[in-house]
């Protein structure tokens, strides 16, 4: 995988769907992740976007970044209004209202419109049954309103709503794990993936896309604006995430788990942590809190790779 | 003609649907609105209608379902009551905006709290200002061929927007009524296959939902609202075509008995059913009195609604929802309003009555005349209106 990123302008689609002139911060690696997944997921796609940043810098009337069909209603229902734009066309087709083809049904929307208001929108498409893949950009706290925590938000880092007080030293609360959330649904397929592994990151999407049935991928996506970081870090820091294991890309395909991604000897977390404004208060004590936690973690995931369920 | 059968006035409605060959149902239970999705799923189930069932998880997911259903180019239906509508209003506001035909029952409930699962207007009131059409039924029939109705006018190109029908919880939802079927012939006749404007499919990209920047919302939104008063040419020419296709004509405000009626009984709903009898009694002992019911709420019929009530001296508004700390019912406020200019201002009086299926009779309207004409004598202010039949009132 390392060594394929290199090559991985040349394997990758020059055609983009999701065009360039949107109004995304130096270094988002969110508008990367989307760029990305609309390579992957092509030009027989219908898009359903939850509010949020994407939404706001890719749709300005009477501009468009989308040359995909693209549809935004409100902020925590793009998986309900993805589940009626799969039943309206499925319904159209088998009517012979329109032409049978494949198309490919992609709701998308950031953490909070995911883990926090979107979530149980999001679980009741999942269980419906919806031939559509769910895509979660994870920039870990409400950065379109102005940095403020989700239940997405990691243990320890400062926002505007979890500032690094006196007393209360930014988030005290642990990451909600989405993936595991979508899994315990039984769907047949939910991934991890960040836009520094860009190659996987498509691979993912497009096996979502060819999957019959729900799919949930989980992107991490890195944001400078609200991670106090320089733009030019963005890339590193997601492969730092990887690498320490806080975030480890791996997929479930009809239950069994699978690391996508190997690392051999996980990096410190504090490499990780260190390179963000937003954990910058963290003394020695609280960063050895995270590691046992991400060691922790991580070994349960492990545990269920190895088992293989 | 169609069969005339005895159905609850629920079933008749999902009938409706299904005649008017929906493609998809987005259905989350919520007394009294219950068994039109029961019904529906039935009807899907055993293969009777060609559409996809979605049992959502919420009334919220509801109307999101319908939005895209309808952006994707399919006919949708919906039907909710009450804290559903409450759940759903942020979306019922958006697909207006977007210009999506959805069509809804709203089987009338009152609006918590204290919670109550019984009939009165206060949810209709809550999304008055939402930007869809809203028309009121008195009866079955009316609720059956609204449905109909409804699909052709939302669908219109000129109109493009999403309509709701009001319908009284249990005092309609739960009863039978004699309801006239349309032959299948008729349907295809009046409501024609829908044609979206623009419609999400990878053949023609489109971006529907973009953000509006303060440079472009007022626009946005002139262009949302004029197409919605425009839409009366196409509500009425909708009924005119309907009542030469089964034989029933309906008009934005229904008259009974008001060309010389000095005093005119102003409802909403299925209580217009009622007090045309109380018309008759009242007649009967010699009093001037008549109704006006008004069934199309938005757009409102302003030149209708001043011209049934020109004669009269005096209007006794029957409100069922209330503006708290405001002029009373809201539709007594609306109605002043609009009679704000005309010469001759007739007295109005306002009743707030039958909240939460609180049963109003035959006798508590003529009470209700009675004090009115007691009223008036005090030349009451615009502010005023009085609960009915209210305990330490």
């Amino acid at each position: 995988m390392e060594s394929t990123n290199v090559y991985a302008y040349k394997l990758i689609t020059r055609k983009e769907y999701f065009s360039p002139g949107h109004r995304a911060c130096q270094g988002c690696a969110e508008a990367l992740a989307v760029r990305l997944v609309a390579k992957a997921m092509g030009r027989d796609t219908i898009v359903a976007s939850a509010t949020g940043c994407m939404e706001i810098i890719s749709s300005p009337m009477p501009f468009t970044n989308w040359r995909v069909p693209w549809i935004h209603v409100a902020f925590e229902n793009a998986a309900a209004v993805a589940s009626g734009v799969e039943a309206g066309i499925k319904v159209l087709m088998r009517k012979g209202r329109i032409p049978k083809k494949r198309i490919n049904f992609l709701a998308m929307a950031g953490d909070g419109g995911t883990s926090d208001i979107g979530v149980q929108a999001l679980s009741g498409a999942l269980e419906r049954g919806h031939d559509f893949t769910y895509i979660c950009y994870d920039n870990e706290a409400y950065m379109n309103t102005g940095i403020q925590r989700s239940s997405s938000t990691p243990f320890g880092a400062a926002t505007t709503t979890s500032p690094a007080g006196r007393v209360v030293p930014g988030q005290v609360t642990w990451k909600k794990n989405m993936p595991e959330i979508a899994a315990a649904h039984n769907i047949p397929y939910v991934a991890t993936a960040c836009p520094s592994y860009p190659i996987d990151l498509i691979e993912k999407v497009k096996k979502a896309a060819r999957i019959k049935g729900p799919a949930y991928i989980h992107i991490l996506s890195v944001c400078p604006t609200g991670w106090r970081l320089p733009p030019h870090q963005a890339i590193k820091a997601g492969r730092f995430a990887v690498e320490t294991g806080i975030f480890p890309l791996y997929e479930v395909e009809n239950g069994r788990y699978r690391f996508t991604v190997k690392i051999g000897n996980l990096r410190p977390v504090g490499d990780y942590l260190k390179m963000q404004g937003r954990f910058s208060h963290l003394d020695e004590k609280m960063i050895d809190t995270i590691q046992k936690r991400v060691d922790k973690e991580y070994g349960k995931l492990k545990k269920k790779i190895e088992q293989g369920d | 003609m169609g069969k005339r059968i005895g159905l609850e006035v629920s079933l008749s409605a999902a009938e409706a649907v299904k005649m008017a060959d929906v493609d998809c149902i987005a259905a989350y239970p919520i007394t009294p609105q219950t068994h039109i999705v029961e019904h529906l799923s039935e009807l899907v189930n055993d293969g009777q209608l060609d559409a996809e069932f979605i049992p959502v998880e919420s009334e919220h997911s509801a109307m999101s379902v319908c939005a895209g259903v309808s952006a994707a180019g399919a006919r949708v239906f919906t039907c909710t009551s009450s804290q559903g509508l409450a759940l759903m209003n942020e979306i019922v506001h958006i697909v207006a905006s977007m210009r999506l035909p959805i069509v809804t029952i709203l089987a009338n409930r009152s609006l918590s709290g204290p919670i109550s699962i019984w009939n009165d207007h206060t949810d209709v009131m809550s999304i008055r200002d939402c930007g869809w059409i809203q028309v009121f039924v008195n009866n079955g029939q009316e609720v059956f061929d609204h449905v109909l109705f409804g699909f052709r006018v939302a669908e219109s190109q000129n109109v493009m927007l999403p309509l709701m029908i009001h319908m009284d919880g249990f005092i309609l939802t739960h009863v039978i009524e004699p309801v006239e079927m349309w032959e299948k012939e008729q349907v295809e006749r009046y409501l024609p296959p829908f044609k979206p404007v623009h419609s999400l499919h990878p053949d023609k990209p489109v971006t529907m939902g973009g953000v509006g920047m303060p440079y472009i919302f007022s626009e946005a939104k002139v262009a949302q609202d004029e197409p919605l008063i425009q839409s009366k040419g196409e509500i009425i020419s909708a009924w005119k075509e309907l009542g030469d296709i089964v034989g029933r004509y309906y008009n934005p405000v229904e008259t009974y008995k008001s060309d010389d009626a000095e005093t005119l009984f102003i409802t909403q709903g299925s209580y217009g059913e009622t007090v045309s009898m109380v018309v008759d009694e009242l007649r009967d002992d010699g009093k001037s009195v008549g109704l006006v019911m008004d069934r199309l709420w938005r757009p409102f019929p302003f030149d209708e609604f001043r011209d049934a009530v020109k004669n009269a001296n005096n209007l006794i508004v029957i409100d069922r929802a209330i503006s708290y700390g405001g002029q009373g019912g809201p539709l007594a406020i609306e109605l002043r309003a609009v009679l704000y200019k005309t010469k001759n201002q007739p007295n109005i009086t306002n009743f707030i009555c039958g909240l939460a299926g609180r049963d109003v009779t035959v006798d508590d309207f003529k009470r209700m005349y009675e004090r009115s004409m007691e009223k008036i004598k005090t030349n009451p202010l615009e502010e005023d209106y009085e609960y009915y039949g209210v305990r330490g009132k």
